[in-house]
């Protein structure tokens, strides 16, 4: 019943990645309503789903690789939710689905959905944890998506030639704004999120560690070279990339480590 | 009853032959005297349209004649009959429909025409020309223009050089209002373009020229300040926008004088707008980090890309236009009907609304 959920919540993302497509072809797109309300139903199916998968196994779903996706899926659909409307980043919405799609169509195909012996009891420390980390993850992607945006704006500028997109990207400043603004939040959770791995009362493995601290340092450093002007916004946006492609990875590392050693 | 339309437009008519037939305050009322109990002239700089709603039909040249600026117009099968068109019934609904969305204009999807057809049905409206049939027509005319312009891009983009620059300018910094600009040649296309800055909400306007009288007297025009023409280059260090026009024969700016400007401005975007001929800018400039030069034939380029995709968006115009004319004649035709019906009179338009029969 619960994978159910995940299909319609993964057909309402895959409705508006097809529809804004067909529109991007046809040359006549038009970030509207409908991109935000697949969205926004989508995110109420991971929801759902998360939840009764939550309750079936007593603790928050991050038990293996295939939970982890879908609540990753579920923490970029959350943030854009959240931000996308409010810095009038409607057209965000026309990248957001894409990845979501992509994050949760793998865990839906990919044998990953392994349930685990559970070895050791629901530890809510380790669980806020992970989630917030997650969270922060999703922040993460949205600013890599920004940096996705401001990367076209910016190469149809500098080209001289508009496609119809064009006229619906943020422009450059609020994109930047946006993408800055993003990194912070991300960056704050991530960091309360490694704070609280800490106030788990059990150790952590070192390869969790030393990744998460790689992560940690990596946008502490997007955000240094940035307010020292030391990285311009056109490499700030590709470092976002490049950063959440890393980040991403690193979680995969992360999770396989964990499901070999022990489960939250 | 019969709905029609007679006009003159860029499309049959060249402007002498417009002006001569721009029609006048007493057109109104000759009109009424030539039988049109409702009707309603549309004219602007690129058209002379009469919209009628007559008992009997009123000829091409009775309407031509009330349009006449002057009395000697010969009209009636001479040879000088000027080339006016005229729909009926369906076609006159589409046609209005079409040049309310700009479909008809010279630049296609200006927005103007709506603002123009709008005034004249207000100006016709005061003065008890507009009945309820035209009142009606119009009405639906400025929702279908209004369905057009929100569903397709038909007036997305700019189509000239200056309006081109300054959407530009947005895209790149957003509000204007906290970007400062430097105008660097005090020549008739960068007043044109400086205004339209500051009218999008440029506050900060620097004019710099070798006559330091010409930039005074520039700068005082737009609402800025004219800067010594020794001191231009310093000031980029500080300002978003640059418009160079200058009559120099070698570019005043190159990678290797710009490149020191711009290390204490890394996260600032610089915006030039180089419409000088021969250019200001060496055109390598534009390969810097977060510089973004526009000469005037990128900015021409981008003003046709606009035009382009304007043209792309008529066929879905064109959709909506046909979907609404249907649903306007069905719907008078079935109010028709049920008038007559109350009424016990034979209906005054045939339900059927055929185009001759209207």
């Amino acid at each position: 019943m619960d994978r159910n959920l995940l299909i319609v919540s993964t057909i309402c993302f895959l409705a508006a990645v097809v529809r804004t497509g067909v529109a991007l072809r046809a040359g006549v797109f038009q970030p509207g309503r409908f991109s935000f309300l697949a969205i926004g139903l989508g995110f109420i199916f991971q929801t759902a789903f998360l939840f009764m998968r939550g309750n079936s196994l007593g603790r928050c779903p991050l038990t293996n690789l295939f939970e982890v996706f879908v609540f990753l899926a579920w923490s970029i659909a959350l943030i854009y939710m959240l931000v996308g409307p409010t810095y009038r980043l409607s057209l965000m919405g026309a990248f957001t689905a894409p990845l979501v799609l992509l994050l949760q169509g793998f865990a839906l195909i990919a044998p990953i959905d392994v349930r685990h012996a559970v070895k050791v009891p629901a530890n809510p420390a380790l669980e806020f944890h992970a989630s917030i980390s997650l969270i922060a993850y999703g922040a993460f992607a949205l600013a890599c998506i920004a940096g996705v945006m401001y990367l076209v704006q910016e190469r149809q500028l500098k080209t001289h030639h508009l496609h119809s997109t064009f006229y619906f990207l943020p422009p450059l400043t609020d994109l930047f704004a946006a993408i800055t603004r993003l990194l912070w939040w991300g960056f704050i959770l991530y960091t309360i999120g490694i704070i609280g791995g800490f106030f788990t009362g059990r150790p952590l493995p070192r390869i969790q560690v030393i990744a998460a601290v790689a992560v940690w340092l990596l946008y502490a450093a997007i955000l240094q070279g940035r307010y020292l002007r030391r990285i311009a916004p056109k490499r700030i946006a590709a470092l976002c990339i490049i950063g959440f492609s890393v980040a991403l990875t690193l979680l995969w590392g992360i999770t396989f480590s964990a499901q070999t050693h022990s489960v939250p | 009853m019969n709905l029609f339309c007679v006009g003159l437009s860029h499309h049959t008519a060249n402007v002498e032959t417009r002006e001569r037939f721009a029609g006048g305050a007493a057109a109104g009322s000759a009109l009424r005297q030539a039988g049109c109990a409702e009707a309603l002239v549309l004219a602007t700089c690129n058209r002379v349209e009469v919209y009628g709603v007559s008992e009997k039909r009123v000829s091409t040249d009775e309407i031509a004649q009330c349009l006449s600026q002057r009395s000697e117009v010969i009209v009636g099968g001479h040879s000088e009959t000027p080339p006016f068109y005229r729909y009926e019934a369906e076609e006159c609904v589409q046609h209005l429909f079409r040049v309310a969305c700009g479909l008809d204009s010279m630049v296609v999807g200006e927005t103007e025409i709506l603002g123009q057809t709008k005034k004249a049905y207000q100006s016709a409206r005061t003065d008890g020309a507009v009945g309820p049939l035209l009142h009606r027509l119009f009405q639906r005319a400025f929702r279908v223009a209004k369905q057009v312009r929100t569903h397709t891009q038909i007036a997305r983009g700019s189509v000239s050089v200056g309006s081109v620059a300054v959407d530009l300018a947005e895209k790149i910094f957003g509000e204007l209002g906290n970007c400062s600009v430097l105008v660097l040649g005090a020549g008739e296309t960068s007043e044109r373009t400086a205004r339209a800055l500051v009218s999008r909400g440029v506050m900060d306007l620097r004019v710099s020229n070798r006559s330091n009288d010409r930039a005074r007297e520039l700068a005082q025009k737009v609402g800025g300040r004219d800067v010594n023409f020794d001191q231009w280059p310093q000031q980029c260090g500080e300002i978003d926008i640059l418009i160079t026009s200058t009559s120099s024969e070698a570019p005043l700016l190159t990678q290797t004088n710009l490149g020191p400007m711009l290390v204490h401005r890394i996260d600032r975007p610089l915006f030039i707008i180089d419409i000088a001929v021969p250019r200001d800018v060496d055109p390598a400039v534009n390969e810097m980090e977060g510089v973004y030069l526009y000469d005037i034939d990128a900015l021409r380029s981008v003003a046709e890309q606009s035009l382009a995709l304007r043209r792309q968006q008529i066929a879905s115009a064109e959709a909506i236009i046909a979907e609404h004319v249907r649903d306007f004649l069905e719907k008078i035709s079935r109010e028709l009907i049920a008038g007559s019906r109350l009424t016990a009179h034979p209906p005054v338009v045939d339900p059927s609304l055929r185009p001759s029969q209207l």
